[in-house]
């Protein structure tokens, strides 16, 4: 893993954030001044991490259920739906844990509703997951009955506006739950799995996959991570709003998926990826409202500098970048294989050693991008 | 540039359109073909590719090669998968432009920019997948993009009076409004041909037509193929199967590894001739040998009792046993790709029982079969078998790591390890484990299927097609495959429409007709008259 450090670092993707950040720096130029203030730590690149920490969490789960050709349009609607379990729980009485665990499990509950619609009705993710887009709200209205309920439960809202080690709760949540979720795909074949699903559902049953078994996890975890961002957006605001709370988000975690590099279509995806790019969209989010720009501009900047992004990663840039590079750049890791086999047989029966390929010659990223 | 061409002939090369292809590309000293240049200086090709070469990265798909379409001409061409017949056809489509050399349309030299581009200098292609709208009516397919229009509006009327007069050229007497998918793949076929010589009109790319027809269908295709040579067109025809390039008299191009091996008349060339050129060395054509005398039969490793499935199939008793392969003959929608499924719990049987060594079990899904060490490579690779953007070594290790559950991942090195040493074991040309397995040919990637089979150790493998749409080469090598994994020991159940191919390797054979096994055939009953009497049986009674 630790062969290409920086190949793994520097990618569409975090430069993009980077060049986000820095877009922000000019415009404003307090941009990176960051206070250490009673015990924690605050400036806007803090407030980025802070307020894109709910958007990311939802993009974790998202990233899992795009990659299994999949959506999950539900997932502001569940976000509701938990902040209002906890707060009606807690305002009942309950512990803080207990109301935590019931948000978690409405949460669980939501998602597992998805994945039986979509993997044992065999219902498009699209409208499946619409069904509880469109009713979440009304459950939550129907918890909170119809009224915004506040709640003064310290433990709760310490998970919106508390600190850890100088960082807001949200963040350390956020990066935790990426760290985890992270390692949970990576280190099992679970990963493998939802990427084999997502390119071929059919052939992944057939190569012994419980692809449906699969599915219902994969969607049940993009519940519980709704349920996780519900939670910390109820506990910001000391309350839960069924109307409003998570509105929209589900579109930014999409969004968010996309630019980490996760296609539509399914297959390859990376949760960290998908994390950036939730930290772009706040990232522009901010840079606006800090920059003394009008809010009208607001939308209208944010959608081209996405769709400056998008184009960054079509097919036809790579195609052009191919263009450029072609040639020079060989690709590391099919070097690295065909290394790897010359190594372990070097005989001219070697299937790596084909016309096509030897050590030195190795077949080029290049034409990959042009097929 | 043109300076160094000495064979350019035609004096209508002002019209030609510029020619962007730089000139380092053609110097240097060019091999002219065996067949002499001469040849090239007198005969007016339509449709002419001078010393065209593609190169993508590192890898040169086709070199220097020189092509020339004569009208009225079928003119197949003929390789391995890898050899360069799709690049090649790729180039003379526009779909691809070459890196050097240039393509000539009666004797003016062109470039092409896309395929809408060569369609109007009169090349037209059809793809083994039909490329047509199966919901729309055949005469809007044979039109779209032209219909025949009256007051700005579709005119349907005139459109299915044309595509009547159409298609009755071709023999066919269809209903042109009739929905083109309802049509055998056979009409749809036609209909695809019809539509490529109507656009284009001079040069007609076949590219594989006959993979998915049945014998009657591929006659008929033939017919009309011989039609439109004796029109003047010139036909480049594609294919893996040598009886067809016979059967047409067709002139042919051999290429290997993207160089020209030959252009000649077929004359008194035989199939081992050809199968010669193609692979640069002699194999043991599979179907030309025979298995020895009746084998005597190993311990029963699975056992089907009155197996079988509502609207799928009829109840079925098999017994499997250690060390032979079971050969399934039967026509498409037989039921024999249906009765794989069951056994391997695809859809699970609802009725009759099966045991493993002597145990009864139940099998409902895949995993339980694989479980029970069964291994199964479906009929549709693109479909149902391979993971096309995840790479070589995922698609190899992916059914172990099933197997393995969830928890339990192979870290990368003991991935590369698997698949370099079951890749090594099946001969699988990839550049490299990390490319991803849709850049392989047909060939490699079913040896990439196999591979994954390989992976879990199975005891008991069920292949359906295992053969279809590869080269002879990659077909050879899966037959010995086979042959060598039955002397191993382990059962296989191959399921084929290669009647010589069953019998080559089969030490028993099964016949299924119309959803029900008609047949069991064992020894010296194991010839293709038999077989073939069997299967059509049915059809014999009720003429």
């Amino acid at each position: 893993m630790s062969r290409f450090p920086l190949n793994r670092i520097i990618n569409t993707q975090t430069v993009a954030l980077a060049g986000v950040l820095l877009l922000n720096w000019i415009l404003f130029p307090g941009f990176f001044k960051i206070e250490w203030q009673d015990g924690r730590l605050f400036g806007s690149l803090i407030d980025v991490l802070n307020r894109g920490a709910p958007v990311a969490i939802l993009a974790g789960g998202m990233t899992g259920v795009i990659a299994t050709k999949g959506v999950d349009l539900s997932v502001g609607a569940v976000m509701a739906v938990a902040g209002a379990v906890a707060a009606t729980m807690v305002d009942a009485g309950h512990s803080t844990a207990a109301a935590v665990a019931g948000a978690l499990a409405a949460g669980l509950l939501c998602g597992i509703w998805n994945g039986v619609l979509v993997a044992l009705l065999d219902i498009q993710p699209i409208i499946a997951t619409l069904v509880l887009m469109v009713a979440g709200r009304g459950i939550a209205q129907l918890i909170t009955e119809g009224s915004i309920v506040t709640f003064s439960d310290p433990a709760l809202i310490y998970i919106g506006t508390g600190s850890f080690l100088g960082l807001p709760m949200p963040v350390v949540i956020a990066f935790l739950l990426m760290l985890l979720a992270t390692l949970a795909v990576r280190r099992t074949a679970i990963g493998l799995f939802i990427e084999a699903v997502g390119v071929n559902r059919s052939a992944a049953t057939l190569a012994g996959i419980r692809s449906r078994l699969l599915l219902i996890v994969v969607y049940s975890l993009c519940g519980l991570c709704a349920a996780i961002a519900g939670i910390i957006v109820a506990a910001y605001i000391h309350g839960a709003d069924a109307n409003n709370a998570g509105l929209w988000l589900e579109l930014d975690a999409i969004l968010a998926a996309v630019i980490g590099g996760t296609s539509l279509l399914g297959g390859r995806f990376s949760i960290p990826m998908a994390v950036v790019g939730a930290l772009i969209i706040q990232a522009m989010n901010t840079g606006i409202l800090v920059s003394g720009y009008p809010p009208e501009f607001n939308l209208v900047v944010k959608a081209g500098i996405i769709t400056l992004i998008l184009m960054i990663q079509s097919p036809f840039a790579t195609m052009v970048l191919a263009w450029f590079g072609r040639g020079e750049k060989r690709s590391l890791r099919c070097t690295a294989a065909c290394a790897r086999s010359w190594q372990q047989s070097p005989s001219s029966s070697s299937p790596m050693r084909r016309p096509s390929c030897s050590f030195r010659r190795c077949f080029p990223r290049v034409s990959w991008a042009i097929s | 540039m043109n300076a160094a061409r000495v064979w350019v002939t035609n004096p209508r090369h002002d019209n030609a359109r510029p020619a962007g292809i730089p000139a380092g590309f053609v110097a240097g000293p060019r091999r002219r073909g065996k067949h002499g240049g001469s040849e090239l200086t007198q005969t007016a090709f339509r449709m002419e590719a001078r010393g065209v070469s593609k190169v993508f990265g590192n890898n040169t798909a086709l070199d220097a090669v020189d092509f020339g379409l004569l009208p009225g001409e079928v003119h197949a061409l003929l390789g391995e998968n890898g050899a360069g017949k799709s690049t090649l056809i790729k180039i003379l489509t526009g779909a691809y432009q070459p890196d050097g050399g240039s393509i000539h349309v009666d004797g003016v030299e062109v470039e092409f920019d896309s395929p809408l581009d060569a369609q109007s200098y009169g090349i037209g292609t059809v793809y083994q997948e039909v490329n047509l709208l199966p919901n729309r009516s055949v005469a809007e397919n044979l039109f779209l993009g032209h219909q025949p229009t009256r007051f700005g509006l579709v005119d349907r009327r005139r459109m299915d009076r044309e595509a009547r007069v159409l298609l009755t050229r071709y023999g066919l007497d269809i209903d042109p409004s009739s929905e083109l998918g309802m049509h055998s793949v056979a009409v749809q076929q036609i209909v695809a041909i019809a539509r490529a010589v109507q656009l284009s009109g001079k040069v007609l790319i076949l590219d594989e037509p006959t993979a998915s027809l049945d014998r009657d269908e591929v006659q008929r295709l033939f017919e009309v193929v011989s039609g439109l040579k004796q029109q003047g067109l010139a036909i480049v025809f594609i294919t893996h199967f040598l009886d067809q390039v016979f059967a047409l008299d067709a002139r042919v191009t051999v290429l290997r590894n993207g160089k020209l091996v030959e252009t000649s008349e077929l004359g008194e060339m035989t199939r081992t001739d050809l199968v010669r050129r193609m692979l640069g060395k002699d194999i043991a054509f599979s179907g030309s040998t025979s298995l020895e005398a009746e084998r005597a039969f190993d311990e029963v490793l699975m056992s089907f009792t009155d197996y079988g499935r509502k609207r799928s199939v009829q109840p079925f008793t098999l017994d499997v046993h250690k060390g032979e392969v079971i050969g399934v003959a039967g026509l498409l929608g037989s039921g024999r790709t249906e009765m794989a499924r069951i056994m391997f719990g695809v859809d699970p049987a609802d009725s009759g029982s099966v045991t493993l060594r002597g145990k009864a079990v139940s099998i409902k899904a895949a995993t339980d079969a694989i479980g029970y060490g069964i291994g199964f490579c479906p009929e549709d690779r693109k479909a149902d078998g391979i993971f096309g953007d995840l790479s070589v070594r995922e698609n190899i290790v992916i059914a172990l790591q099933g197997k393995l559950g969830w928890f339990r991942a192979l870290n990368r090195d003991e991935q590369l390890e698997l698949a370099g040493q079951f890749g090594e074991a099946m001969d699988i040309r990839a550049a490299s484990l990390d490319m991803p397995v849709k850049l392989l040919s047909g060939g490699n990637q079913q040896k990439v299927i196999l591979a994954r089979w390989m992976a879990t150790d199975p005891d008991f493998l069920i292949l359906d097609e295992p053969t279809r749409g590869i080269d002879v080469g990659a077909h050879a090598e899966i037959v010995r495959t086979i042959n060598r994994l039955r002397n191993d020991g382990m059962a296989l159940l191959v399921i084929s429409s290669e009647i010589d191919e069953v019998v080559a390797y089969s030490s028993r054979v099964v016949v299924m007709r119309d959803r029900e096994m008609v047949a069991e055939l064992r020894g010296q009953e194991i010839n293709p008259g038999i077989i073939v009497q069997a299967i059509a049986a049915h059809e014999e009674a009720s003429t």
